[in-house]
């Protein structure tokens, strides 16, 4: 099951995560979007165009939120997320959520922080953790469109379900042993406006130049991956398959369900219409149109958990995958960018090498330009010594680097799936359970039909009139 | 209202300030019903008896007729249709309810009989000194004529007619949704089987998740083949429901023969009346209403008596054979509607029964259903708790 810490022997003791911010970091940009938004653009003002409805009051919905979480001993800060609001100005419209934080870490200054963040401000933080911890797993966000039915931005429902996601994606984030120490992190939960942070940071060119580093990387390509990031890489991929799949099932079950949720409404005004011609049949009848009626409710209850609580887990997990594809294609990376550096050094060398054996050329040269071709020689000879120097320098740094990211991308994915398999037995047992819930309200209803027809035909006989 | 002898003293009933009435026996009868079953059933003798005005003694030889008990019960819904603002009389109860000694409660019971007896005179008393419903002509046929009956039923059978039609389209409706229900929940389960399929998939690449994924899919794929049985024993309901949408049409065919009944005996009476208006416009020379013969014979003259009374002859035959013929067409309409409306009721009875078992065992198939659904469920449940 779940635990607070992660028993992880092979994490670096001496280093805390922010040492890395300084170094050349990865930001996959075009990988970050796709978790979030099947569109290229980052500009979250633009999204909202739909009209809104102007009474904040009214998108406080009353949905209780069910912690699904279990919360180990330990557990020393508390993130929730609510009271949705939607906020109108000239230029656009758009929502934001409270985030209140409860916490006795001693690297707060207070113990409670009450802050709004807009679904912009959580992209934000999204992509300061990963650009910190490139092989750490981040629980994904919610989508920034939804698919489907583009109109129901605004809907009490979307908004509902993004604010659970949004909830639950803080709530990894705190659970997470590390991510949790993040000062980005603790910015997010603290700061009144995150205006200024969001500007501090690589700025836009190097993000670029970070960018174009990273193609080059993936393009190159890894040597040899090795063998357990195989087995993770095909294991991802197959999992994700299974959770789309899932994911389709789900929704057209659903939508299965509320058709037959509503052909049955359907059917008890026909049986009070029929009461009303009748007689002896008037009771039963009636009774028969009360029945399908609470069948009817029972149904739509039903629906809603599905919809509410295993469609959109399953969903999760299939942006997880996404999230995951992007931390091994990141992990590749490191090495890629460590290979590369080895084959310049060994390049160097061989330079080097090779630097002793031309001589008449070079001598010839040197003659020509007026210089003392042994200065020059040795100038040159230096100048590539120290080249190599740094260079392998650069390497000891990678590879730890590299022995870091990978120690931590497998502890990390250990972590996952278990909390994957938590998630899933959880969400699944909970719909079981429902559907049993389900069947027994309709199983009441219709034997206490039976009950009180039983009880009726004990009393009057049928005699033929004389 | 009355006194000992029952004779009206009330303000109310004008026209029978004159007619002493009684309800004064109880017999048994058998006979061969419309489906030709012998039943026995119970028979009331209603008399009457004019009372001399001046004298207010009673003419000592009553008009009897004998009625059923249902036959009342037509004439008292007559009463409900054609005055609804009125408080009509009620009748002793149909079947022995509210009995306290459980041998009573058989309809054939002399002390039931002798009870209802008395119920049945006391409401044509009320009836008879209601002043509004004692001045109904029915009222007075139905105490004393035959045909009447005819009349009486005409309403009962408008009525039937009428509840026919709506049976139809009420079980009609039902029938239509059912199958849509039917339809989608088809769809629910069939797609759960779909589950079964990607969990045992998935479970080939999980370890600890393995075992529990594969026999959760097992659940899915008998929740999902469950489905067949449940919808077969269903189509059981909805065949009960069209057994009873076919019907209607066999209520409206006996309605209808009805009617035709009730077209032919008017018809009849309609050429009697006019056999004897002709005879008495030939007796008396009158004209009374307008026809081509009159006006001839006004401008041309009259006819010479022996022509008039070759005329009166054959008319006063074709009186007798119009009287003979709305008899035989009374008679037939009459046995017709007995026997009819008895079959009727025998029908209603027997779908009242039919339909509630009918939605007995609806309510079965669905406690059925959820049981198993329960089951799955409770063991997918466990599989996904071994997850």
């Amino acid at each position: 099951m779940m635990s607070g810490t992660v028993t992880d022997n092979n994490t670096p003791t001496a280093t805390k995560p922010e040492d890395l911010a300084g170094q050349v970091l990865d930001l996959d940009e075009d990988d970050d979007l796709e978790v979030f938004s099947k569109d290229a653009t980052f500009m979250d003002g633009s999204s909202f165009n739909s009209p809104m409805p102007t009474s904040p009051g009214s998108m406080v919905n009353q949905y209780k939120f069910e912690e699904e979480e279990e919360v180990p001993d330990t557990k020393d800060i508390f993130v929730t997320v609510d009271k949705p609001e939607s906020h109108v100005t000239a230029i656009e419209t758009f929502i934001t959520y409270r985030v209140l934080t409860k916490t006795s870490r001693s690297e707060f200054d207070s113990s409670e922080y009450e802050v709004r963040r807009r679904y912009q401000d959580f992209l934000w933080l999204k992509g300061k953790l990963e650009e910190t911890h490139p092989t750490l797993i981040v629980h994904p966000l919610p989508e920034k469109f939804v698919m489907k039915g583009m109109m129901e931005r605004f809907s009490d429902d979307f908004v509902e379900t993004r604010k659970r996601a949004l909830h639950k994606f803080l709530n990894r984030i705190a659970d997470h042993p590390v991510l949790s120490c993040s000062e980005d992190f603790k910015i997010f939960l603290t700061a009144e406006e995150l205006g200024t942070h969001k500007k501090q940071g690589p700025g836009f060119l190097s993000r670029i130049g970070d960018t174009v580093r990273a193609v080059a990387a993936s393009v190159r390509g890894v040597r040899t991956r090795p063998e357990e990031f195989i087995a993770i890489q095909d294991y991802v991929e197959a999992f994700s398959q299974k959770m789309t799949s899932l994911d389709k099932v789900t929704q057209r079950i659903i939508k299965e369900q509320k058709e037959y949720s509503e052909e049955l409404g359907e059917g008890s005004p026909v049986y009070t219409k029929w009461s009303d011609i009748e007689d002896e049949l008037m009771v039963p009848l009636k009774l028969m149109a009360s029945c399908l009626d609470r069948c009817h409710r029972e149904s739509e209850e039903q629906v809603l958990q599905l919809s509410n609580s295993l469609l959109p887990t399953l969903h999760e997990y299939v942006l997880c995958t996404d999230t995951l594809k992007a931390v091994l294609r990141r992990r590749d990376n490191i090495q890629a960018e460590l290979e590369a550096k080895t084959e310049t050094l060994a390049g160097k060398k061989t330079e080097a090498e090779a630097e002793v054996e031309s001589k008449v050329l070079s001598l010839a040269w040197d003659s020509l330009v007026g210089k003392d071709p042994d200065e020059v020689r040795q100038q040159r000879q230096q100048k590539l010594k120290g080249e190599m120097k740094e260079i392998k320098e650069e390497i000891d740094k990678m590879d730890d680097r590299l022995e870091w990211a990978n120690n931590a991308l497998k502890a990390d994915w250990n972590r996952w799936q278990e909390r994957m398999r938590a998630d899933l037995r959880s969400v699944f047992n909970r719909t079981a359970e429902k559907n049993v819930e389900y069947y027994e309200k309709c199983l009441a209803v219709w034997e206490s039909f039976l009950l009180s027809q039983k009880t009726e035909d004990s009393e009057g006989d049928n005699i033929l009139d004389s | 209202i009355t006194d000992t002898e029952g004779v009206m003293v009330e303000k109310g009933g004008t026209l029978l300030k004159g007619l002493e009435i009684s309800v004064a026996e109880a017999e048994k009868r058998t006979g061969k019903n419309a489906v030709s079953i012998q039943e026995t059933y119970t028979v009331y003798l209603i008399e009457t008896r004019a009372v001399d005005n001046v004298s207010e003694v009673a003419n000592p030889t009553p008009d009897s007729l004998w009625r059923r008990y249902s036959e009342f019960e037509i004439f008292r819904n007559y009463l409900l249709v054609t005055y609804p603002f009125v408080v009509v009389p009620p009748l002793p109860e149909k079947r022995a309810e509210f009995v306290w000694h459980k041998l009573s409660a058989d309809n054939m019971d002399p002390d039931f009989v002798e009870r209802r007896r008395v119920g049945l005179e006391n409401f044509l008393l009320r009836v008879a000194s209601h002043p509004v419903l004692s001045n109904d002509k029915i009222f007075y046929s139905f105490l004393t004529q035959f045909f009447v009956l005819c009349l009486l039923f005409c309403v009962g059978f408008f009525e039937m007619k009428h509840y026919g039609d709506e049976l139809q389209s009420v079980i009609s409706q039902l029938l239509r949704v059912r199958a849509r229900v039917a339809d989608r929940l088809y769809g629910v389960y069939k797609v759960h089987g779909n589950y079964g399929r990607v969990f045992s998939e998935w479970s080939a690449i999980e370890k600890e998740m393995g075992d529990g994924l594969q026999s959760a899919g097992h659940h899915m794929d008998a929740y999902a083949a469950s489905i067949d049985d449940i919808l077969e024993e269903e189509e059981h309901y909805a065949d009960q429901l069209k057994e009873y949408l076919f019907y209607t049409e066999a209520l409206r065919a006996v309605c209808r023969k009805h009617e035709l009944c009730q077209f032919e005996l008017e018809m009849a009476a309609q050429d009697l009346i006019s056999k004897k208006q002709q005879r008495e416009e030939l007796a008396t020379g009158t004209v009374r209403t307008f026809s081509l013969k009159g006006m001839t014979s006004k401008l041309f003259g009259q006819e010479t008596p022996e022509q008039r009374e070759t005329k009166l002859k054959t008319l006063e035959t074709q009186i007798e054979e119009g009287e003979e013929m709305v008899k035989e067409r009374t008679a037939e309409c009459d046995e017709f509607v007995k026997n009819a409306w008895e079959d009727i009721e025998r029908f209603r009875e027997q779908k009242d029964r039919d339909l509630k078992e009918a939605l007995i065992s609806y309510a079965i198939m669905q406690i059925s259903m959820c049981k198993k659904g329960i089951q799955v469920w409770n063991n997918a449940k466990e599989c996904f708790s071994k997850m």
